[in-house]
């Protein structure tokens, strides 16, 4: 009897999708997924229909035409003649440039904040939390913009520069120019460069920087070895050798070895006519944009650094305290290795709010993937479903890829826990 | 013969403190003057605190308030405080705060947002603070209705007529979830409503509309501006983003695939791209998304996407409170018979979005602050109607007096809601320590 009611229950029923466990999961998920399909076919088709009847059929060839605008802040050779993959490639380098900058200004002005906010010194701790408060409770925007126009109104015009008595002078031993057209930074220069070479016969891309930076990484690869050397004669025998001069040689050595044999050095920006010549010229947008992302950005991090510091537990600083440690050597050997684990996660969120806010770049005219993309070449064909779907996949691209490095990192330093 | 040890035999009296450890010399010892280096840090931070008020101070006092054109103030400062001193020129606030306050919204209409946001802090009320009596919620609940009336204007009867959708769906529910069980009346509190406002809802208002004509005078989207646009967008994000974050974290927490993989593709999709693309797709794109001939409101479009980015760091905020409850939790649940629904209603939910409070709150600031992303895509939120004001020849060239309001109404803002966060935190928290 038992068996045959059980074969009985076997027996499929339809209103077994809905209320039998087994099956019911099964039931929401076709039901959710037709759901999105039909959602997304519909908007498919209505864009379609929209496209068709506004004339403009999806296509990427657009890309190919010339660009015929400017791009005044460069790291590549540009002319308005270029197309606009060309100039939609270099605002993403400049998209790049200002988050690079940004990122490692947010986290050295934050990470000191943070710290300083947790001295024991009542007026400094009180400073940075006004500092906190004040960048955090303000949006961005009105930041860059302030930044921006400050720039523009508050600071000298070249010709301020000229003249028997100048009412403005150049800043750090004469090396850097700060008007109201932008900042005027000493420039890297070799006088026997071996020249560019060219990549996928797009970009030319300087030799001297690649063989400098090659020469570089490998200082810093030779000097890791010999620091995995005395770590392992340190655990073998319990005497550390002393390394320190050798690795900085590793270093420093080679690099300047060629560095001189290219004959390196500086050039000056110097007011020339109505303006500064020579010199990187970083333009108002840039320095705005950057000054404020990281300011901004600085006061999170901050937030994040004192966070992670307060989570140890004060049992380790009194552990590392009777080892017989003293106050910097707690805080370098004991507290900041535990506390960058709780720090990093969330810092690596931050550094993606940080390259994401960059798209703000279009409010003060920096040209980044937004505004070259996005903005000049969206108005100039038309074509804005194909522009903002590229500049969507950009960012998610740049968003993934950082995400994945710094998690990456995360994943080694992170406790290995049993 | 006597002793000659010597025993005490009362307690000596206490000796006071050393002065330095007291008062307030012992305080400045503690926390200023400690060490050589906390002495150093003092006096450079007093260095620094006396530069900036030098040069901020007499800029805030030798201020002009009464002035049409910033040569103008100019001019009335040199007079009052002497030639060649720096002053702040007030009189722009003074003559533009109804601009930035209210954008370009009729002034005779002026008391209807006023009225709006009065509303809108009552109906706060019992939301944030468990002391107002529970039966405010009602008024809570018909707010966002009476609000759409009283800022758009138009017909009453229409956001009845939206009103009545969600009373309809209750009773579909009710009356058909007796009839034919639990899931029938879900489905049928689903469709009805949807049904109602798609093809009844319009013919039903203008009817009673043509019956009783009750209306305001309507305005339109583009006259929004100011800080009135950046609290509408706010809030609208703010109270839509929260459930559909916790719908979403639901989602990718759960062990069916697909809802998993299709909450997990938005959420990720959304986190990876700016939110500027995202106002970029409502100002250009999203009509196109729509059937042909449809053109809906730019404040709505703005909305939709803004709600849609926010929700997406609500859901990871609250995966993560998920994340932080213990094991025992979920099955504490699950041992009381209790289905997924109630579970989470009562036992999980309740604990999870406590945990996430301060991150809660931290989102809906950073959705604040980037309501002025609007002004990007053509809004005149306050940062537009800036643009506007410092084109104006006669306050071109002002910076610090137009930011400087700007930023000092949205750190109000932001500032009460960060210390609304600590209170909640501090009432909620159970903890026996």
């Amino acid at each position: 009897m038992a068996i045959t009611a059980a074969q009985m229950d076997t027996q499929f029923r339809l209103g077994m999708l809905i209320y039998d466990t087994r099956y019911r999961s099964l039931t929401i998920q076709v039901v959710a997924l037709a759901g999105f399909m039909l959602l997304a076919a519909w908007l498919i088709s209505n864009t379609i229909q929209n496209l068709a009847a506004l004339g403009k059929p999806i296509d990427f060839g657009f890309l190919r035409e010339p660009a015929s605008y400017d791009i005044n802040q460069r790291l590549l050779e540009y002319t308005s003649r270029n197309t606009h993959l060309r100039a939609s490639v270099l605002g993403l380098i400049n998209t790049m440039l200002v988050a690079v900058l940004g990122c490692i200004t947010a986290t050295v002005v934050g990470g000191l904040v943070g710290i300083l906010r947790l001295s024991r010194n009542w007026l400094i701790s009180r400073i940075m939390t006004v500092y906190v408060e004040g960048f955090r409770n303000v949006p961005v925007l009105l930041w860059i913009i302030l930044v921006m126009a400050i720039m523009i109104e508050s600071m000298p015009a070249p010709r301020d520069f000229r003249g028997e008595n100048p009412t403005a002078s150049l800043q750090l031993f004469d090396s850097v120019a700060i008007t109201n057209r932008g900042v005027y930074i000493p420039e890297p220069l070799f006088s026997r460069g071996i020249g560019d070479v060219n990549v996928l016969g797009a970009f030319e891309v300087s030799l001297d920087l690649v063989a400098f930076l090659i020469v570089l990484g490998a200082g810093i690869w030779a000097s890791s070895r010999v620091k995995r050397r005395a770590d392992r004669i340190q655990d073998e025998t319990g005497v550390r050798p002393v390394v320190w001069w050798q690795r900085a040689c590793l270093v420093v050595v080679p690099s300047g070895v060629l560095l001189y044999l290219l004959g390196f050095h500086l050039g000056f920006p110097e007011l020339k006519g109505f303006n500064f010549k020579g010199g990187i010229h970083m333009r108002n947008s840039l320095i705005a944009l950057w000054l404020a992302l990281s300011l901004y950005t600085a006061a999170f991090v901050a937030e994040i650094v004192r966070g992670g510091i307060l989570a140890i537990s004060k049992g380790q600083t009194e552990a590392a305290a009777s080892l017989g440690l003293r106050p910097p050597r707690i805080m370098g050997l004991v507290i900041l290795p535990q506390a960058l684990r709780v720090i990093i996660p969330p810092l690596i969120s931050q550094y993606l709010n940080l390259t994401k806010n960059s798209s703000l770049a279009i409010a003060v005219g920096y040209m980044d993937v937004t505004g070259t993309l996005g903005g000049i070449t969206m108005n100039q064909t038309g074509r804005e479903l194909e522009c903002i779907l590229l500049l969507m996949l950009c960012y998610l691209t740049l968003s993934l890829g950082i995400s994945a490095v710094l998690n990456w990192y995360n994943d080694r330093v992170k406790l290995k826990e049993r | 013969m006597a002793s000659k040890s010597f025993v005490r035999n009362e307690l000596m009296d206490q000796s006071a403190p050393p002065v330095a450890s007291t008062g307030v010399l012992g305080w400045l010892r503690a926390n200023l003057f400690g060490t050589w280096m906390n002495s150093v840090l003092t006096v450079v931070s007093l260095a620094l605190i006396f530069l900036v008020l030098r040069e901020v101070f007499p800029w805030m006092v030798r201020s002009s308030w009464t002035a049409t054109s910033l040569k103008e103030c100019r001019e009335a400062i040199d007079l009052t405080w002497g030639d060649h001193v720096d002053g702040a020129c007030w009189a722009v606030i003074r003559e533009r705060y109804l601009q930035l306050l209210y954008g370009f919204y009729p002034a005779e209409h002026y008391w209807r947002a006023n009225l709006a946001f009065v509303l809108l802090l009552v109906g706060m009320a019992p939301i944030l603070f468990p002391a107002v009596p529970r039966q405010v919620l009602w008024f809570s609940a018909a707010f966002p209705f009476l609000c759409f009336w009283l800022l758009w204007g138009g017909s009453v009867w229409l956001p009845i007529a939206a009103a009545l959708g969600f009373v309809i769906g209750y009773y579909a529910f009710l009356a058909v979830g007796t009839i034919a069980g639990q899931l029938s009346g879900i489905v049928a509190a689903l469709l009805v409503p949807v049904i109602w406002w798609i093809w009844l809802a319009a013919p039903f208002s203008e009817v009673l509309d043509g019956i009783l004509g009750i209306g305001l005078e309507p305005v339109e989207s583009a006259k929004f501006g100011g800080f009135m646009l950046s609290v509408t967008i706010g809030i609208t994000g703010i109270a839509l983003s929260l459930p559909i974050g916790v719908l979403l974290a639901l989602g990718r927490q759960s062990n069916l695939l697909i809802l998993k993989s299709l909450c997990v593709g938005f959420i990720e999709f959304i986190r990876g791209v700016p939110l500027i693309t995202l106002l970029f797709v409502a100002s250009t794109l999203l009509n196109i998304f729509m059937p042909p001939g449809t053109n809906f409101d730019i404040i709505l479009r703005v909305v939709i996407m803004v709600t849609l980015f926010s929700s997406a760091y609500m859901a990871e905020i609250i995966r993560g409170g998920l994340a932080a409850l213990p094991r025992g939790q979920y099955e504490a649940a699950d041992s009381l018979g209790l289905d997924y629904w109630k579970s989470q209603r009562l036992v999980i939910m309740p604990q999870a979005l406590k945990i996430s409070i301060p991150a809660i709150v931290g989102n809906f600031i950073g959705l604040f602050k980037d309501t002025t992303l609007v002004s990007i895509i053509g809004l005149l939120d306050p940062i537009g109607l800036t643009n506007n004001i410092r084109a104006d020849v006669d306050w071109n060239g002002i910076v610090w007096e137009l930011y400087g309001f700007i930023a000092f109404m949205f750190f109000v803002f932001c500032f009460l809601m960060s210390r609304y966060s600590m209170y909640l935190e501090r009432k909620l928290n159970t903890e026996h320590r």
